[in-house]
């Protein structure tokens, strides 16, 4: 028996050395801005990005002009690498150079964890003007004052309306307040005789496409948090978000609206509803308008922002992007710090990816650039994306735990489960609050 | 018992004993190894983790029962815990009830019963997001072929991954379709039934379903048991089904990973597993996943040694007869 206990330390004693190695090892991180590479440095760049097919290599192309400046260096661009990649490459040593990643929810835990340097340094030595930013695209990039990620164009929202389809409901221009969404959206529902929706106005369901909370809640004046506290409850923009959607919902009826629901194709594919003609109006991102003319030609469709719950807010947007970032353990930080440089303030550069994949250029100069293709349906996005209104997307420690928080606790008051908002908001309150004070950041 | 075992030295020869036990511990050594790199390390290190904050970049820092006290205010960790209670359950009688009885036909059956066998068998080797894509294709409301179907009697379809209702059952169906590795052993425990029990039965005149149930059950009954014990664990690991089918209920097949998307239909498809996923991974909190780990791990071993002691109890009863 002894000896089995005598084992038995042993086994946890080696697994409590192995753990600690194991849990120890990713490289380190310096606050110290690492030296750009010389002219004649010959090295290699391992850039690790989502990107897929036509995309990524469109992304690769646009990689390539790095070496414009730098001839010397060769880029590794290595595609469909997500955030669970990034982190368990940091975590095995096996780490990028440059690190994109698509979502800008991780960017609390990037930086705080230092999975990403801390690019003050680099700025700061290279005197780069930050404001040549929007404001908003500062914000969604840096988590309390430390920046450790850059952007490489971003995405904004605004609203699709089909011109067929509010022309015949005698809906003669887009809404610009929530009485006029509402109405525009009831006048556009077709229902056949048995009551099932064959085409929805406006499809208020939370969480299904871009009808999501970070997305609309700008154009309600929706806050996230005061106080370093979640503010939902007491934020009147959330109040009026919700119960808009669910008198919306209420006109529809919970059930018959998730049958109809149910029936409709996945966002990115070309059965979205928007390209079958079953939605009259939604929220997206310019990325859609590529979609649409790609997908589905024979759709007639307008783009203008969001209707607001205030009309002086009309031309509030959210924003988001694509961020790139050093990573710890990174072997040429100095060559990835001139390539994140170049990929971000570069004009032509960032003009040519955003023809190319329709994105929102995330520069004030490109945007002006004679070169940006700018059409009708495009434009909406490039002025909100100008405007001080934009929004960017709320940054916690706690990845979207917030975000899955919010929406689902929207589809339970939709489906009439809440029979109290004010105190349901107050415990989503809580509970994203709790979740932030066990990342302990 | 002396003849097979001679090799052991006598008493007192250490030098040989201790050879001895090197060439046992040499012959062991390849599992052995496995075992503790595979299983022992990361248990032990998981117990560990679960009593630190530990965000996968930094070393973790040790924060006392914190993870397992936060479990008591998680509104989330209730429902998955739920959600997989529910799946341990019913996918637990439903599989093996279904691989019984399919098994069961197909040993009666006397001919095409190998094109038959693998039809049946099949699904079980389709990749898990394909099969749970294609189920979803399949029950898709308005205009999916179930409902199409369902449509030409005038009943409609339910709303299956989009309905919280209907979306586990739907889960459970999927895991029906590919339960074919547990019909062929089933199958092949059936098979194994010595016929003259059969014919004993039937000389006591004992119709098709009294020998089914007085002779092939008792004797599958070991197998049965493993099938059960093989599809608790399968419940409490439920994984790939349950992400893939949230996914494209909530219409973000396509952006399948997305947390936001996780539980999908009102978190009825959150698993445990696929919270300690998202904890772990997604909200970088390996301390609190690992501490969900090991209340998994609890569990799953209770579990097991409850329902490995019935089988012991069980078999013990049947060896010894009536008059034991």
């Amino acid at each position: 028996m002894r000896k089995h206990t005598r084992a038995a330390l042993l086994c946890v004693a080696a697994a409590l050395t192995l753990t600690a190695c194991a849990a120890g090892k990713g490289g380190g991180a310096s606050s110290d801005a690492a030296a750009a590479p010389g002219k004649d440095d010959k090295l290699t760049l391992t850039v690790w990005s989502n990107y897929s097919d036509r995309e990524y290599e469109e992304v690769t192309k646009a990689l390539k002009t790095f070496n414009k400046k730098f001839p010397n260096i060769e880029i590794k661009h290595e595609g469909s690498q997500d955030d669970d990649k990034i982190t368990a490459g940091i975590r095995s040593g096996n780490t990028p150079d440059v690190a994109l990643s698509f979502t800008t929810d991780n960017i609390g835990q990037f930086c705080s964890s230092g999975a990403f340097q801390p690019l003050k340094a680099y700025i700061d030595r290279d005197k780069v003007d930050l404001n040549q930013l929007t404001p908003a695209v500062q914000q969604y990039t840096e988590y309390k004052g430390n920046r450790c990620a850059m952007p490489m164009l971003t995405d904004v929202y605004a609203m699709y309306y089909n011109k067929d389809l509010l022309s015949t409901a005698g809906v003669t221009t887009p809404p610009k307040t929530l009485d006029e969404l509402y109405d525009a959206a009831v006048k556009a529902t077709k229902k056949a005789p048995n009551g099932d929706i064959e085409v929805a106005g406006y499809l208020p369901t939370m969480g299904f496409y871009a009808n999501r909370p970070t997305i609309l809640a700008p154009t309600f004046g929706a806050e996230w948090e005061k106080d370093g506290k979640s503010a939902l409850a007491s934020s009147p923009g959330f109040t009026e978000m919700m119960t808009f959607q669910k008198k919306l919902v209420d006109f529809y009826g919970y059930d018959a609206l998730e049958r109809f629901r149910a029936g409709l194709g996945q966002e990115y594919s070309a059965d979205h509803a928007f390209h079958q003609g079953k939605i009259a109006i939604m929220v997206d991102g310019e990325y859609r308008t590529a979609f649409l003319k790609a997908q589905a030609p024979q759709i007639k469709f307008g783009t203008a922002p969001f209707p607001t719950w205030k009309p002086a807010d009309y031309g509030t947007a959210f924003t988001t992007g694509t961020i790139m970032g050093i990573p710890k353990g990174a072997k040429n930080p100095g060559a990835a710090w001139e390539l994140i440089k170049h990929l971000t303030f570069d004009t032509d550069t960032i003009v040519g990816l955003s023809n190319a994949i329709k994105n929102v250029p995330s520069t004030k100069a490109a945007m002006e650039s004679p070169q940006l293709e700018v059409d009708e349906q495009f434009k909406t996005f490039i002025d909100l994306a100008k405007s001080d209104k934009l929004k960017g997307n709320p940054v916690t420690p706690i990845g979207d735990a917030h975000i899955k928080a919010v929406t689902d606790f929207s589809v339970s008051y939709q489906s009439g489960k809440v029979p109290d908002l004010a105190a349901g908001l107050k415990e989503v309150d809580k509970n994203i609050d709790d979740q932030i004070a066990k990342s302990g950041k | 018992m002396t003849a097979t075992l001679g090799a052991r030295p006598a008493p007192g020869k250490g030098r040989a004993r201790a050879r001895h036990r090197l060439a046992v511990l040499g012959f062991m050594a390849p599992a052995l190894i496995g075992f503790v790199l595979f299983f022992g390390y990361p248990l032990v290190a998981t117990v560990i983790f679960s009593f630190t904050k530990y965000d996968l970049i930094n070393p973790p820092e040790f924060n006392g029962l914190a993870n397992y006290e936060f479990m008591f205010k998680d509104p989330l960790l209730t429902k998955a815990i739920a959600n997989t209670l529910w799946f341990v359950v019913v996918l637990t009688i439903a599989r093996t009830v279904f691989a019984l009885g399919v098994a069961s036909v197909i040993a009666r059956l006397k001919s095409g019963v190998g094109l038959i066998r693998t039809l049946c068998y099949l699904p079980s080797l389709a990749p898990p997001v394909a099969a749970t894509l294609v189920f979803f294709m399949v029950l898709r409301p308005n205009g999916g072929p179930v409902d199409s179907v369902l449509g030409w009697f005038g009943v409609d379809s339910p709303l299956w991954f989009s309905d919280p209702a209907w979306a586990k059952p739907g889960i459970t169906a999927i895991m029906l379709w590919i339960s074919g590795d547990l019909m062929i052993i089933i199958l092949a425990a059936i098979l194994d039934v010595p016929q003259e029990q059969y014919e004993a039965a039937e000389l006591d005149g004992a119709g098709p379903i009294r020998r089914w149930w007085h002779v092939t059950l008792p004797t599958i009954s070991p197998v049965l048991l493993f099938g059960i014990v093989n599809s608790v664990i399968l419940a409490l690991q439920l994984f790939t089904q349950a992400v893939v089918a949230g996914s494209a209920g909530s219409g973000a097949a396509d952006a399948t990973g997305s947390t936001k998307y996780l539980g999908f239909p009102d978190n009825s498809t959150l698993t445990f597993p696929v919270y300690l996923y998202t904890q772990g991974f997604r909200y970088f909190d390996m301390g609190y996943a690992a501490a969900m780990a090991t209340v998994l791990f609890v569990i799953s071993f209770a579990v097991t040694i409850v329902l490995v002691q019935r089988m012991r109890k069980n078999s013990t009863a049947e060896e010894g007869g009536p008059g034991a």
